[in-house]
Protein backbone atom coordinates (compact mmCIF):
# COMPACT_ATOMS: atom_id res chain seq x y z
CA UNK A 1 0.00 0.00 0.00
CA UNK A 2 1.46 2.64 -1.25
CA UNK A 3 1.96 6.20 1.17
CA UNK A 4 0.31 8.75 -1.33
CA UNK A 5 -3.08 7.22 -2.76
CA UNK A 6 -2.61 9.94 -5.52
CA UNK A 7 0.41 11.34 -6.92
CA UNK A 8 -0.18 12.96 -9.95
CA UNK A 9 2.79 14.13 -12.26
CA UNK A 10 2.51 16.88 -15.00
CA UNK A 11 -0.79 16.14 -15.37
CA UNK A 12 -2.64 17.83 -18.67
CA UNK A 13 -5.74 17.65 -20.39
CA UNK A 14 -6.92 19.50 -23.72
CA UNK A 15 -10.19 19.30 -25.27
CA UNK A 16 -11.02 20.64 -28.63
CA UNK A 17 -11.65 24.12 -29.39
CA UNK A 18 -14.99 24.26 -31.31
CA UNK A 19 -15.06 28.23 -30.98
CA UNK A 20 -11.83 28.40 -32.90
CA UNK A 21 -13.21 25.37 -35.32
CA UNK A 22 -11.96 25.84 -39.31
CA UNK A 23 -14.57 25.10 -41.83
CA UNK A 24 -12.77 21.83 -42.35
CA UNK A 25 -9.97 20.02 -40.75
CA UNK A 26 -9.90 19.75 -36.81
CA UNK A 27 -10.34 22.38 -34.64
CA UNK A 28 -7.56 23.41 -32.29
CA UNK A 29 -6.58 22.06 -29.23
CA UNK A 30 -7.35 24.08 -25.87
CA UNK A 31 -5.17 23.03 -22.72
CA UNK A 32 -7.64 22.78 -19.59
CA UNK A 33 -4.74 21.77 -17.88
CA UNK A 34 -1.27 22.39 -18.38
CA UNK A 35 1.23 20.33 -16.73
CA UNK A 36 -0.28 20.10 -12.81
CA UNK A 37 1.85 17.44 -10.25
CA UNK A 38 0.83 17.30 -7.05
CA UNK A 39 0.60 14.09 -4.27
CA UNK A 40 -2.85 13.56 -1.80
CA UNK A 41 -0.92 11.41 1.32
CA UNK A 42 -3.36 8.48 2.31
CA UNK A 43 -5.73 10.39 4.87
CA UNK A 44 -5.25 13.93 4.28
CA UNK A 45 -7.90 16.05 3.25
CA UNK A 46 -7.07 18.03 -0.06
CA UNK A 47 -8.93 20.88 -0.55
CA UNK A 48 -8.98 22.32 -4.29
CA UNK A 49 -9.59 25.82 -5.04
CA UNK A 50 -9.77 28.33 -7.76
CA UNK A 51 -12.32 30.71 -9.52
CA UNK A 52 -14.67 30.27 -11.96
CA UNK A 53 -13.02 28.28 -15.42
CA UNK A 54 -9.42 27.63 -13.52
CA UNK A 55 -10.13 23.97 -14.27
CA UNK A 56 -10.60 22.44 -11.09
CA UNK A 57 -13.28 19.98 -12.19
CA UNK A 58 -11.58 19.00 -14.95
CA UNK A 59 -9.25 18.02 -12.67
CA UNK A 60 -11.60 16.22 -10.30
CA UNK A 61 -13.45 14.61 -13.27
CA UNK A 62 -9.93 13.47 -14.23
CA UNK A 63 -9.17 12.14 -11.36
CA UNK A 64 -11.93 9.78 -10.78
CA UNK A 65 -11.09 8.88 -14.57
CA UNK A 66 -14.48 10.43 -15.90
CA UNK A 67 -12.21 12.23 -18.28
CA UNK A 68 -9.18 10.60 -19.67
CA UNK A 69 -5.89 12.83 -19.66
CA UNK A 70 -4.32 13.54 -22.68
CA UNK A 71 -0.58 13.48 -20.91
CA UNK A 72 0.90 12.81 -17.95
CA UNK A 73 1.07 10.21 -14.96
CA UNK A 74 -1.47 9.60 -12.56
CA UNK A 75 -0.58 6.88 -9.90
CA UNK A 76 -3.53 6.06 -7.46
CA UNK A 77 -1.99 3.40 -4.79
CA UNK A 78 0.56 3.13 -7.04
CA UNK A 79 -0.90 2.24 -10.00
CA UNK A 80 -0.55 4.59 -13.12
CA UNK A 81 -4.36 4.70 -13.99
CA UNK A 82 -4.20 7.63 -16.53
CA UNK A 83 -4.81 5.52 -19.48
CA UNK A 84 -6.51 2.60 -18.32
CA UNK A 85 -9.63 1.54 -19.94
CA UNK A 86 -13.08 1.72 -18.85
CA UNK A 87 -13.07 -2.42 -18.14
CA UNK A 88 -9.32 -1.93 -16.85
CA UNK A 89 -10.62 0.70 -14.27
CA UNK A 90 -13.27 -1.54 -13.28
CA UNK A 91 -12.00 -3.54 -10.07
CA UNK A 92 -10.63 -0.21 -8.72
CA UNK A 93 -14.05 2.08 -9.12
CA UNK A 94 -15.18 1.02 -5.86
CA UNK A 95 -11.96 2.30 -3.91
CA UNK A 96 -12.62 5.47 -6.25
CA UNK A 97 -15.62 7.16 -5.13
CA UNK A 98 -17.32 10.72 -6.46
CA UNK A 99 -20.32 13.18 -4.57
CA UNK A 100 -21.46 15.25 -7.38
CA UNK A 101 -22.46 19.27 -7.09
CA UNK A 102 -25.53 18.96 -8.27
CA UNK A 103 -27.53 16.09 -6.41
CA UNK A 104 -31.07 16.53 -8.17
CA UNK A 105 -29.11 15.42 -11.66
CA UNK A 106 -26.66 12.88 -10.03
CA UNK A 107 -29.13 11.15 -8.49
CA UNK A 108 -31.81 8.96 -11.06
CA UNK A 109 -35.03 10.84 -10.84
CA UNK A 110 -37.10 7.54 -10.98
CA UNK A 111 -35.48 5.21 -8.64
CA UNK A 112 -35.93 5.47 -4.92
CA UNK A 113 -32.98 6.46 -2.47
CA UNK A 114 -32.49 2.82 -1.14
CA UNK A 115 -32.20 1.40 -4.94
CA UNK A 116 -30.01 4.47 -5.81
CA UNK A 117 -27.65 3.19 -2.71
CA UNK A 118 -27.99 -0.41 -3.24
CA UNK A 119 -27.12 -0.61 -6.94
CA UNK A 120 -23.09 0.04 -7.01
CA UNK A 121 -23.41 -2.79 -3.92
CA UNK A 122 -25.25 -5.23 -5.86
CA UNK A 123 -27.41 -5.29 -3.25
CA UNK A 124 -31.09 -5.85 -2.49
CA UNK A 125 -33.08 -2.78 -1.31
CA UNK A 126 -33.58 -4.39 2.23
CA UNK A 127 -30.30 -5.35 2.72
CA UNK A 128 -28.88 -3.70 6.04
CA UNK A 129 -26.19 -1.73 4.84
CA UNK A 130 -28.28 0.75 3.05
CA UNK A 131 -29.97 1.69 6.52
CA UNK A 132 -26.85 1.83 8.16
CA UNK A 133 -25.55 3.91 4.95
CA UNK A 134 -28.35 6.43 5.59
CA UNK A 135 -28.77 6.86 9.13
CA UNK A 136 -24.11 7.51 8.92
CA UNK A 137 -25.11 10.36 6.99
CA UNK A 138 -28.15 11.29 9.23
CA UNK A 139 -30.73 10.00 7.61
CA UNK A 140 -33.84 8.00 9.19
CA UNK A 141 -33.73 4.36 7.31
CA UNK A 142 -37.19 4.54 5.78
CA UNK A 143 -35.92 7.41 3.61
CA UNK A 144 -35.17 4.70 1.09
CA UNK A 145 -38.24 4.21 -0.13
CA UNK A 146 -38.49 8.02 -1.49
CA UNK A 147 -37.77 9.22 -4.46
CA UNK A 148 -35.12 11.92 -4.71
CA UNK A 149 -37.54 14.78 -5.50
CA UNK A 150 -39.46 14.08 -2.25
CA UNK A 151 -36.31 14.82 -0.64
CA UNK A 152 -34.73 19.20 0.47
CA UNK A 153 -31.73 20.16 -1.23
CA UNK A 154 -29.71 19.22 2.29
CA UNK A 155 -31.28 15.53 2.40
CA UNK A 156 -30.62 14.78 -1.12
CA UNK A 157 -26.84 15.88 -0.96
CA UNK A 158 -26.62 13.26 1.97
CA UNK A 159 -27.81 10.72 -0.34
CA UNK A 160 -24.95 11.21 -2.72
CA UNK A 161 -22.70 10.96 0.52
CA UNK A 162 -24.40 7.71 1.93
CA UNK A 163 -24.43 6.34 -1.99
CA UNK A 164 -20.16 6.87 -2.00
CA UNK A 165 -19.50 6.01 1.30
CA UNK A 166 -21.90 2.93 1.64
CA UNK A 167 -18.80 1.10 -0.73
CA UNK A 168 -16.33 1.95 1.59
CA UNK A 169 -13.90 3.49 -0.64
CA UNK A 170 -10.52 4.77 0.32
CA UNK A 171 -10.49 8.04 -2.12
CA UNK A 172 -13.63 10.53 -2.45
CA UNK A 173 -13.39 13.22 -4.61
CA UNK A 174 -16.12 16.35 -3.35
CA UNK A 175 -16.63 18.53 -5.82
CA UNK A 176 -18.20 21.64 -4.86
CA UNK A 177 -21.07 19.60 -2.57
CA UNK A 178 -22.43 22.87 -0.44
CA UNK A 179 -22.36 25.27 -2.91
CA UNK A 180 -26.02 24.24 -4.42
CA UNK A 181 -27.27 24.43 -0.70
CA UNK A 182 -28.50 27.25 2.07
CA UNK A 183 -25.90 28.44 4.58
CA UNK A 184 -27.24 26.10 7.50
CA UNK A 185 -27.48 23.03 5.19
CA UNK A 186 -24.39 23.38 4.00
CA UNK A 187 -22.70 23.84 7.78
CA UNK A 188 -24.25 20.65 8.45
CA UNK A 189 -23.13 18.62 5.22
CA UNK A 190 -19.29 20.11 6.15
CA UNK A 191 -20.08 18.57 9.83
CA UNK A 192 -20.55 15.42 8.38
CA UNK A 193 -18.36 14.99 5.72
CA UNK A 194 -15.85 16.21 8.95
CA UNK A 195 -16.70 13.52 11.09
CA UNK A 196 -17.37 10.73 8.51
CA UNK A 197 -13.39 11.32 7.23
CA UNK A 198 -12.53 10.69 11.02
CA UNK A 199 -14.49 7.84 11.39
CA UNK A 200 -13.97 5.87 8.17
CA UNK A 201 -10.12 7.27 7.63
CA UNK A 202 -10.92 8.43 4.39
CA UNK A 203 -8.66 10.41 1.89
CA UNK A 204 -10.62 13.55 0.46
CA UNK A 205 -10.14 15.68 -2.31
CA UNK A 206 -12.56 18.83 -1.74
CA UNK A 207 -12.90 21.25 -4.62
CA UNK A 208 -14.32 24.21 -4.04
CA UNK A 209 -14.25 28.12 -5.04
CA UNK A 210 -14.88 29.22 -1.36
CA UNK A 211 -12.26 29.49 1.06
CA UNK A 212 -13.84 30.09 4.07
CA UNK A 213 -15.41 26.58 3.48
CA UNK A 214 -11.80 25.04 2.46
CA UNK A 215 -10.61 26.13 5.44
CA UNK A 216 -12.91 24.27 7.81
CA UNK A 217 -12.28 21.15 6.41
CA UNK A 218 -8.91 20.74 4.76
CA UNK A 219 -5.55 19.89 5.86
CA UNK A 220 -3.35 20.62 2.61
CA UNK A 221 -4.64 23.38 -0.06
CA UNK A 222 -3.76 23.62 -3.84
CA UNK A 223 -4.92 26.62 -5.71
CA UNK A 224 -5.34 26.49 -9.35
CA UNK A 225 -5.81 29.19 -11.85
CA UNK A 226 -5.77 29.28 -15.92
CA UNK A 227 -5.18 25.31 -15.53
CA UNK A 228 -1.72 25.76 -13.63
CA UNK A 229 -1.09 24.98 -9.68
CA UNK A 230 -0.29 28.66 -8.45
CA UNK A 231 0.34 27.80 -4.68
CA UNK A 232 0.40 24.66 -2.97
CA UNK A 233 0.85 24.71 0.68
CA UNK A 234 -0.49 23.70 4.50
CA UNK A 235 -3.95 25.29 5.46
CA UNK A 236 -3.05 26.93 7.78
CA UNK A 237 -0.01 28.38 5.90
CA UNK A 238 -1.66 29.36 2.99
CA UNK A 239 -4.31 31.61 5.08
CA UNK A 240 -1.56 32.97 7.00
CA UNK A 241 1.02 33.53 4.71
CA UNK A 242 -0.65 33.36 0.89
CA UNK A 243 2.51 33.18 -1.36
CA UNK A 244 1.35 34.66 -4.48
CA UNK A 245 -1.10 37.94 -5.56
CA UNK A 246 -3.74 35.43 -6.88
CA UNK A 247 -4.13 33.97 -3.41
CA UNK A 248 -4.33 36.90 -1.82
CA UNK A 249 -7.11 38.11 -4.14
CA UNK A 250 -9.41 34.84 -3.02
CA UNK A 251 -8.54 35.34 0.47
CA UNK A 252 -9.64 38.94 0.07
CA UNK A 253 -13.02 37.98 -1.80
CA UNK A 254 -14.31 36.19 1.74
CA UNK A 255 -16.46 38.43 3.97
CA UNK A 256 -15.16 38.55 7.38
CA UNK A 257 -17.57 39.26 10.25
CA UNK A 258 -14.43 41.65 11.38
CA UNK A 259 -12.82 43.82 8.61
CA UNK A 260 -9.95 44.93 11.36
CA UNK A 261 -9.05 41.25 11.58
CA UNK A 262 -7.11 39.57 8.41
CA UNK A 263 -8.53 36.34 9.51
CA UNK B 1 -35.93 15.78 -14.60
CA UNK B 2 -34.68 19.25 -14.44
CA UNK B 3 -37.93 21.02 -15.35
CA UNK B 4 -41.37 22.09 -13.72
CA UNK B 5 -42.93 18.76 -14.75
CA UNK B 6 -43.23 17.34 -11.55
CA UNK B 7 -44.63 20.48 -9.91
CA UNK B 8 -47.65 20.61 -12.21
CA UNK B 9 -50.63 19.15 -11.02
CA UNK B 10 -53.10 17.39 -13.44
CA UNK B 11 -55.88 15.26 -13.11
CA UNK B 12 -55.35 12.04 -14.96
CA UNK B 13 -58.87 9.95 -13.13
CA UNK B 14 -61.46 10.74 -15.50
CA UNK B 15 -59.26 10.62 -18.79
CA UNK B 16 -57.47 7.43 -17.20
CA UNK B 17 -60.97 6.10 -16.52
CA UNK B 18 -62.95 6.65 -19.60
CA UNK B 19 -60.19 5.53 -21.74
CA UNK B 20 -59.59 2.12 -19.78
CA UNK B 21 -63.39 1.61 -19.78
CA UNK B 22 -63.55 1.66 -23.56
CA UNK B 23 -60.60 -0.26 -23.85
CA UNK B 24 -61.74 -2.92 -21.47
CA UNK B 25 -65.15 -3.20 -23.62
CA UNK B 26 -62.96 -3.40 -26.96
CA UNK B 27 -60.76 -6.23 -25.38
CA UNK B 28 -64.28 -7.77 -24.22
CA UNK B 29 -66.24 -7.61 -27.82
CA UNK B 30 -63.25 -9.43 -29.33
CA UNK B 31 -62.34 -11.91 -27.21
CA UNK B 32 -66.17 -13.23 -26.42
CA UNK B 33 -67.13 -12.31 -30.23
CA UNK B 34 -68.45 -15.81 -30.95
CA UNK B 35 -71.03 -15.70 -28.05
CA UNK B 36 -72.24 -11.71 -27.55
CA UNK B 37 -72.65 -11.19 -31.55
CA UNK B 38 -76.69 -11.51 -32.18
CA UNK B 39 -75.92 -12.46 -35.39
CA UNK B 40 -73.30 -14.39 -37.67
CA UNK B 41 -70.86 -11.59 -39.21
CA UNK B 42 -70.71 -13.67 -42.53
CA UNK B 43 -74.65 -14.85 -42.84
CA UNK B 44 -76.10 -12.89 -45.68
CA UNK B 45 -79.83 -11.89 -46.68
CA UNK B 46 -80.87 -10.20 -49.41
CA UNK B 47 -84.24 -9.62 -48.41
CA UNK B 48 -82.82 -7.96 -45.35
CA UNK B 49 -80.14 -5.79 -47.30
CA UNK B 50 -79.53 -2.14 -46.10
CA UNK B 51 -82.05 -2.28 -43.00
CA UNK B 52 -81.41 1.32 -40.83
CA UNK B 53 -80.49 0.81 -37.28
CA UNK B 54 -83.04 -0.39 -34.48
CA UNK B 55 -83.77 3.85 -33.53
CA UNK B 56 -85.43 4.34 -37.18
CA UNK B 57 -88.27 3.53 -39.49
CA UNK B 58 -88.12 0.51 -41.27
CA UNK B 59 -85.90 -1.63 -38.56
CA UNK B 60 -85.87 -4.98 -38.10
CA UNK B 61 -86.08 -6.39 -34.29
CA UNK B 62 -82.52 -7.85 -33.57
CA UNK B 63 -80.58 -5.92 -35.99
CA UNK B 64 -79.31 -3.43 -33.46
CA UNK B 65 -77.07 -0.99 -35.91
CA UNK B 66 -79.20 -2.07 -39.19
CA UNK B 67 -77.86 -4.22 -41.98
CA UNK B 68 -75.31 -3.63 -45.24
CA UNK B 69 -76.58 -4.19 -48.65
CA UNK B 70 -75.55 -7.98 -48.29
CA UNK B 71 -78.02 -7.87 -44.93
CA UNK B 72 -75.31 -8.44 -42.72
CA UNK B 73 -75.54 -7.27 -39.35
CA UNK B 74 -73.71 -3.91 -38.72
CA UNK B 75 -73.42 -4.83 -34.99
CA UNK B 76 -72.07 -8.31 -35.40
CA UNK B 77 -69.27 -7.38 -38.46
CA UNK B 78 -67.94 -4.48 -35.68
CA UNK B 79 -67.76 -7.29 -32.85
CA UNK B 80 -66.05 -9.71 -34.95
CA UNK B 81 -63.88 -6.90 -36.58
CA UNK B 82 -62.30 -6.06 -33.01
CA UNK B 83 -60.53 -9.21 -33.24
CA UNK B 84 -58.76 -8.38 -35.91
CA UNK B 85 -57.85 -4.70 -34.78
CA UNK B 86 -56.93 -5.89 -31.25
CA UNK B 87 -54.23 -9.05 -32.87
CA UNK B 88 -52.94 -5.95 -34.86
CA UNK B 89 -52.78 -2.83 -32.06
CA UNK B 90 -51.25 -5.61 -29.18
CA UNK B 91 -48.54 -7.34 -31.65
CA UNK B 92 -47.83 -5.06 -34.41
CA UNK B 93 -47.47 -2.48 -31.91
CA UNK B 94 -45.36 -4.12 -29.37
CA UNK B 95 -43.18 -5.15 -32.11
CA UNK B 96 -42.96 -1.76 -33.50
CA UNK B 97 -41.97 -0.61 -30.15
CA UNK B 98 -39.31 -2.90 -29.54
CA UNK B 99 -37.51 -2.64 -32.61
CA UNK B 100 -37.72 1.12 -32.55
CA UNK B 101 -36.73 1.65 -28.82
CA UNK B 102 -34.24 -0.68 -28.88
CA UNK B 103 -32.59 1.03 -32.39
CA UNK B 104 -33.17 4.43 -30.22
CA UNK B 105 -31.78 3.58 -26.96
CA UNK B 106 -28.54 2.32 -28.79
CA UNK B 107 -28.31 4.93 -31.15
CA UNK B 108 -28.44 7.44 -28.67
CA UNK B 109 -26.36 6.09 -25.93
CA UNK B 110 -23.48 4.58 -27.63
CA UNK B 111 -23.11 6.80 -30.25
CA UNK B 112 -20.22 6.51 -32.85
CA UNK B 113 -20.83 4.65 -35.86
CA UNK B 114 -24.16 2.52 -34.38
CA UNK B 115 -25.94 5.97 -34.58
CA UNK B 116 -24.42 7.15 -37.74
CA UNK B 117 -25.78 3.86 -39.13
CA UNK B 118 -29.40 4.13 -37.45
CA UNK B 119 -29.84 7.91 -38.25
CA UNK B 120 -29.06 7.55 -41.64
CA UNK B 121 -31.35 4.67 -41.71
CA UNK B 122 -34.38 6.67 -40.38
CA UNK B 123 -33.95 9.54 -42.49
CA UNK B 124 -33.98 7.26 -45.44
CA UNK B 125 -37.00 5.75 -44.15
CA UNK B 126 -39.28 8.40 -43.49
CA UNK B 127 -38.64 10.24 -46.65
CA UNK B 128 -40.52 6.94 -48.16
CA UNK B 129 -44.70 7.83 -48.11
CA UNK B 130 -45.58 5.46 -45.57
CA UNK B 131 -49.08 4.88 -47.57
CA UNK B 132 -47.39 3.40 -50.82
CA UNK B 133 -44.42 1.62 -48.80
CA UNK B 134 -47.51 -0.29 -47.13
CA UNK B 135 -49.10 -1.22 -50.68
CA UNK B 136 -45.82 -1.59 -51.89
CA UNK B 137 -45.01 -4.37 -48.71
CA UNK B 138 -47.88 -5.59 -49.01
CA UNK B 139 -47.94 -6.20 -52.94
CA UNK B 140 -44.68 -7.61 -52.01
CA UNK B 141 -45.56 -10.08 -48.77
CA UNK B 142 -48.93 -11.22 -49.75
CA UNK B 143 -52.18 -9.97 -48.40
CA UNK B 144 -52.84 -11.66 -44.51
CA UNK B 145 -52.73 -11.06 -41.34
CA UNK B 146 -49.01 -11.65 -40.46
CA UNK B 147 -47.92 -9.09 -43.76
CA UNK B 148 -50.08 -6.35 -41.94
CA UNK B 149 -48.18 -6.78 -38.69
CA UNK B 150 -44.88 -6.79 -40.75
CA UNK B 151 -45.74 -3.88 -42.77
CA UNK B 152 -46.69 -1.97 -39.99
CA UNK B 153 -43.43 -2.74 -37.96
CA UNK B 154 -41.30 -2.15 -40.87
CA UNK B 155 -42.89 1.59 -41.48
CA UNK B 156 -43.50 2.68 -37.79
CA UNK B 157 -40.09 1.50 -36.29
CA UNK B 158 -38.72 5.03 -36.98
CA UNK B 159 -41.42 7.03 -34.95
CA UNK B 160 -39.97 5.70 -31.54
CA UNK B 161 -36.34 5.70 -33.08
CA UNK B 162 -36.11 8.71 -33.13
CA UNK B 163 -38.13 9.91 -30.18
CA UNK B 164 -36.25 7.62 -27.71
CA UNK B 165 -32.89 8.39 -29.08
CA UNK B 166 -33.09 11.90 -28.50
CA UNK B 167 -34.73 11.77 -25.23
CA UNK B 168 -31.77 8.67 -24.18
CA UNK B 169 -29.08 11.08 -26.02
CA UNK B 170 -30.61 13.55 -23.05
CA UNK B 171 -30.66 11.40 -20.42
CA UNK B 172 -27.10 10.26 -21.03
CA UNK B 173 -25.94 13.78 -20.00
CA UNK B 174 -27.39 13.59 -16.50
CA UNK B 175 -24.61 13.47 -13.88
CA UNK B 176 -26.65 10.26 -12.37
CA UNK B 177 -25.04 8.04 -15.38
CA UNK B 178 -21.88 9.66 -14.63
CA UNK B 179 -22.49 8.46 -11.11
CA UNK B 180 -23.32 4.95 -12.18
CA UNK B 181 -19.78 5.19 -14.03
CA UNK B 182 -18.53 5.71 -10.99
CA UNK B 183 -20.15 3.38 -9.47
CA UNK B 184 -18.50 0.77 -12.14
CA UNK B 185 -21.46 0.13 -13.66
CA UNK B 186 -20.87 -1.48 -17.22
CA UNK B 187 -22.19 0.76 -20.11
CA UNK B 188 -25.28 -1.84 -20.80
CA UNK B 189 -25.97 -1.95 -16.98
CA UNK B 190 -25.75 1.59 -17.02
CA UNK B 191 -28.26 1.54 -20.03
CA UNK B 192 -30.53 -0.87 -18.59
CA UNK B 193 -31.01 -0.05 -15.15
CA UNK B 194 -30.30 3.46 -15.30
CA UNK B 195 -31.45 5.32 -18.37
CA UNK B 196 -34.49 3.26 -19.57
CA UNK B 197 -36.46 3.81 -16.68
CA UNK B 198 -36.32 7.53 -17.41
CA UNK B 199 -37.13 6.64 -20.91
CA UNK B 200 -39.79 4.35 -20.34
CA UNK B 201 -42.67 6.85 -19.35
CA UNK B 202 -42.02 8.05 -23.44
CA UNK B 203 -41.66 4.76 -24.52
CA UNK B 204 -45.02 3.60 -22.69
CA UNK B 205 -47.34 7.13 -23.97
CA UNK B 206 -45.27 6.24 -27.26
CA UNK B 207 -46.53 2.63 -27.10
CA UNK B 208 -50.44 3.28 -26.63
CA UNK B 209 -50.13 5.89 -29.52
CA UNK B 210 -48.52 3.36 -31.64
CA UNK B 211 -51.05 0.60 -31.10
CA UNK B 212 -53.81 3.33 -31.81
CA UNK B 213 -52.09 4.03 -35.85
CA UNK B 214 -51.65 0.30 -35.86
CA UNK B 215 -55.39 0.19 -35.66
CA UNK B 216 -55.73 2.92 -38.12
CA UNK B 217 -53.29 1.62 -40.86
CA UNK B 218 -54.82 -1.81 -40.91
CA UNK B 219 -58.48 0.20 -41.23
CA UNK B 220 -56.24 1.97 -44.58
CA UNK B 221 -55.28 -1.19 -46.13
CA UNK B 222 -58.72 -2.85 -45.56
CA UNK B 223 -59.70 0.07 -47.49
CA UNK B 224 -57.65 -0.03 -50.54
CA UNK B 225 -58.48 -4.11 -50.10
CA UNK B 226 -54.76 -4.97 -49.31
CA UNK B 227 -55.49 -6.48 -45.77
CA UNK B 228 -57.65 -9.28 -44.85
CA UNK B 229 -59.31 -11.61 -47.19
CA UNK B 230 -62.71 -10.68 -47.26
CA UNK B 231 -64.45 -13.63 -45.40
CA UNK B 232 -62.96 -12.07 -41.77
CA UNK B 233 -64.78 -8.80 -41.10
CA UNK B 234 -62.45 -5.47 -40.38
CA UNK B 235 -63.46 -2.22 -39.14
CA UNK B 236 -61.28 -0.93 -42.40
CA UNK B 237 -63.15 -3.28 -44.67
CA UNK B 238 -66.48 -2.24 -43.50
CA UNK B 239 -65.90 1.17 -44.18
CA UNK B 240 -64.33 0.76 -47.71
CA UNK B 241 -68.02 -1.20 -48.28
CA UNK B 242 -70.30 1.29 -46.57
CA UNK B 243 -68.28 4.31 -48.95
CA UNK B 244 -70.34 3.02 -52.16
CA UNK B 245 -73.43 3.11 -50.33
CA UNK B 246 -73.26 6.43 -48.22
CA UNK B 247 -76.13 7.88 -49.67
CA UNK B 248 -78.25 4.89 -49.23
CA UNK B 249 -77.26 3.58 -46.19
CA UNK B 250 -75.04 5.69 -44.13
CA UNK B 251 -74.68 3.30 -40.86
CA UNK B 252 -72.88 1.24 -42.54
CA UNK B 253 -69.75 3.92 -42.56
CA UNK B 254 -70.60 5.87 -39.72
CA UNK B 255 -70.66 2.60 -36.86
CA UNK B 256 -67.26 1.04 -37.95
CA UNK B 257 -65.86 4.37 -38.12
CA UNK B 258 -67.15 5.55 -34.34
CA UNK B 259 -65.56 2.17 -33.15
CA UNK B 260 -62.08 2.85 -34.86
CA UNK B 261 -61.97 6.89 -33.68
CA UNK B 262 -62.95 5.79 -30.08
CA UNK B 263 -60.36 2.95 -29.94
CA UNK B 264 -57.41 5.22 -30.97
CA UNK B 265 -58.41 7.69 -29.12
CA UNK B 266 -59.01 5.51 -26.14
CA UNK B 267 -55.67 4.00 -26.49
CA UNK B 268 -53.75 7.48 -26.52
CA UNK B 269 -55.64 8.86 -23.68
CA UNK B 270 -54.53 5.73 -22.03
CA UNK B 271 -51.00 5.91 -22.46
CA UNK B 272 -50.89 9.52 -21.20
CA UNK B 273 -53.03 8.69 -18.00
CA UNK B 274 -51.04 5.66 -17.52
CA UNK B 275 -47.91 7.76 -17.24
CA UNK B 276 -49.14 10.68 -15.41
CA UNK B 277 -50.44 7.96 -12.50
CA UNK B 278 -47.19 5.73 -12.23
CA UNK B 279 -44.76 8.21 -12.82
CA UNK B 280 -42.76 8.76 -9.83
CA UNK B 281 -41.21 11.83 -10.88
CA UNK B 282 -45.14 13.49 -12.13
CA UNK B 283 -47.39 11.67 -9.04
Amino acid sequence: MADNIFEVADLRVDVADMTRKPLFGSAPRLEILKGISFTIPRGAVLGIVGGSGSGKTTLGRTLVRLAEPSGGRMLFDGQDIAHLSDAAMQPLRPRIQMIFQDPLSSLNPRLTVGRTVAAPLNARTNDPRIGQALEHVGLPADFARRYPHELSGGQRQRVGIARAIAMRPEFILADEIVSGLDVSSQAQVLMLLETLVAELGLTLAFISHDLSVIRRLCSRVIVLRAGEIVEDAATEDLFERPQHAYTRELLDAIPTPDPSVRW
Amino acid sequence: MLDGRGSIRRRAGARLWLSALWLALFVLAALLAPWISPHDPLAQDLMLGRLPPAWMAGAEPGYWLGTDSLGRDVLSRIIHGARIALIVALIAGTATCLLGSTLGLVAGFYRGWADRLISRLVDIWMAFPPVLFAILLIAVLGTGLTSVILAIVIIDWTRFCRVVRAETLNQSKMDYVHSAKVAGFTRLRTLVAEILPNVLPTIIALLTLEMGIAVIVEAILSFVNLSISTDQPTWGGMIAEGRTSIHQAWWVLVFPLIALFFTVLAFAQFGDGLRERFDPVLR
